[in-house]
């Protein structure tokens, strides 16, 4: 980030950092530090004494079957919505790379949903599947078929992750479209002339080429999973039935709430911003790789 | 495409065709349940058709509210809405163009830890601090204001990573040229920076619109009172419903009021939105 010619100003730079280091400190590394405080003192039920503990909130989160169940759920959840996010918006974005016409509008119909919340999301899945009055959830019932998202787990996360993979297909679909597009054309003509299908010239070439941008993405789905669908799972089933929905974002909102466990709650953030530093650095990882492609 | 073969081509379309139509079916349903009296949907005889209370339903979610839920007319939680989303937009916008004019065009100790210490917030998003963010922001007394709804998700590394970016591609020359006609750091920014960066600046208007919009968690801490509810939150706040039946009618009109200005700006400025967001996240 060098540029050959400069200002001299002394002051003058400190300045105009200022607003942003001072949101930036007072904001995030404040309370980050806090929380890493916090997660290392005990509060008692009133709130009136804490002492420090050192690693017993941690001890108590490994041995809480809840907090196990919390993992599993999100690590299901993640799986679940990334496949089928990805796969979607790969087969929809490869036919819209094609020269068909009315590409665009197409293109048009199907991006704008990253526009929508994600609670939003949550909320038109809830009432197609509400169990007593949406329409697609009599459509199961006519086909006899029990369904009912606020009692059965697994219907819970059904839900969950439909509403969570149908606003993603937008972006995703944007993205593997962009890659597509960068793919030059005379490696596919080529390959034609050669005689090669287009399955086989989908899977040898233009699938490898692909796959940085799929890379990307699955990081770029793992990170929304574990903590854009915060509120779709608030809205839609607040974690339940019996902790089904709980991921671990939902777990330190819910634990912390009202003043509960709030070391224990703090423990669990600090574990997931080792989670979010291990994410974020393998997603850098691969977009260097993709710079020196 | 290489050879053509008029029924693949087909094949594609009707792919296409049906994945529009599995992302719009969720938002048409919508749109229908909004146009459709209380007890119909009660009685689980939604159809797939509209029906005639359209404007009597959004009339009321407007001006009047829900009668069993919040009560609350929703043109208030819209304004909040929009209010947040403006200043977080263009907040972020702000302090990012002159923090990375800063690193960019000056020399001074510590540029690279400043950098850093903005590059790094990548890593706390929100969620992963919760309780301690909320904490100063109740000591600071900035509960249920609008300060305490937009300053702490205003500081943005990939606002001020995108800036740091583009600013780099300027040459050089323009800086030389304008020290020559004795212009200060103040003026090249205001005549020559921020003309060339117009449409950067658009881009990033249009991703971090829809992020200010969008916010929910946040707003869930910090607002309490009914006046300072955004739109978002009142969705949620009109599904659980004590003792009485939610108002479908009116949570769907809801829904859509919600999420009727982010799309309309994704759709409407459609190619600045895929440059933001393809040029940002990169």
């Amino acid at each position: 980030m060098e540029k050959r010619s400069y200002f001299a100003g002394r002051l003058l730079p400190y300045a105009l950092l200022a607003p942003q280091l001072l949101v930036t400190i007072i904001f995030f590394y404040v309370p980050a530090v806090q929380a890493v405080y916090q997660s290392f003192l005990l509060q008692d039920a009133f709130g009136i004494s804490t002492q420090f503990v050192w690693f017993e909130n941690y001890q108590l989160l490994f041995a809480d079957h809840a907090y196990y169940q919390a993992m599993s759920v999100t690590a299901v959840f993640s799986i679940l919505v990334t496949a089928l996010a990805l796969s979607i918006a790969l087969l929809l974005a490869v036919q819209a790379d094609k020269n068909l016409k009315g590409a665009g509008v197409y293109k048009t119909l199907l991006i704008w949903p990253y526009a929508v919340a994600p609670v939003v999301a949550g909320v038109l899945w809830l009432f197609m599947f509400q169990p007593s009055l949406g329409t697609l959830a009599r459509g199961l019932h006519e086909l006899d078929v029990d369904w009912n998202p606020y009692l059965n787990s697994g219907d819970a996360l059904t839900l969950v992750v439909l509403a969570a993979a149908w606003k993603q297909i937008s972006y995703n679909f944007l993205f593997f479209l962009a890659g597509l597009q960068a793919i030059p054309k005379s490696l596919i003509e080529a390959a034609a002339i050669d005689g090669a299908q287009p399955m086989r010239r989908f899977w040898t070439i233009i699938f490898p080429l692909l796959s940085p941008t799929a890379f990307y993405l699955l990081t770029v789905n793992i990170v929304y999973v574990f903590f854009d669908t915060f509120g779709i799972i608030h809205a839609v089933t607040n974690g339940g039935p019996a902790g089904a929905t709980t991921t671990l974002v939902y777990k330190v909102f819910n634990d912390g709430r009202a003043g509960g466990d709030l070391g224990g709650s703090a423990a669990q953030s600090v574990i997931l911003m080792a989670i979010v530093i291990g994410l974020t650095a393998f997603q850098f990882r691969f977009i260097e790789r993709k710079v020196n492609y | 495409m290489v050879e053509n073969r008029p029924l693949a081509d087909l094949v594609s379309h009707a792919i296409l065709i049906l994945g529009v139509a599995i992302v719009a079916f969720p938002v048409y349903l919508a749109l229908v349940a909004s146009s459709s009296d209380p007890t119909t949907i009660a009685n689980g005889q939604l159809g797939l058709l509209p029906e005639g209370h359209l404007f009597e339903n959004y009339w009321k979610v407007l001006f009047e509210g829900t009668e069993r839920s919040t009560k609350q007319p929703m043109i208030v939680p819209l304004f909040n809405s929009l209010v947040m989303a403006l200043i977080i937009s263009t907040g972020k916008i702000a302090i990012s163009l002159i923090s990375a004019f800063a690193i960019i065009y000056f020399r001074f100790p510590f540029r690279h830890t400043a950098f850093w210490v903005i590059f790094i917030t990548l890593m706390l998003p929100v969620e992963v601090r919760i309780y301690p963010t909320y904490k100063i922001v109740a000591d600071l007394g900035l509960l249920n204001t609008y300060a305490g709804l937009t300053i702490p998700l205003i500081a943005s590394a990939t606002a001020t990573l995108l800036f740091r970016q583009f600013f780099m591609t300027v040459p050089d020359e323009l800086l030389e040229a304008s020290k020559i006609d004795g212009a200060g750091p103040w003026m090249f920014f205001k005549d020559t920076l921020l003309p060339l960066s117009m449409t950067s600046i658009a881009a990033m208007f249009v991703i971090q619109f829809i992020y200010g919009w969008n916010q929910y968690l946040w707003p869930l801490l910090i607002t309490t009172s009914d006046d300072m509810q955004t739109i978002v939150i009142g969705i949620q706040k009109m599904l659980y419903v004590t003792d009485a039946l939610t108002e479908w009618q009116l949570a769907m009109a809801t829904t859509i009021l919600a999420m009727l200005p982010p799309v309309v700006v994704v759709v409407l400025m459609q190619k600045l939105f895929v440059k933001g967001l393809t040029e940002t996240e990169k």
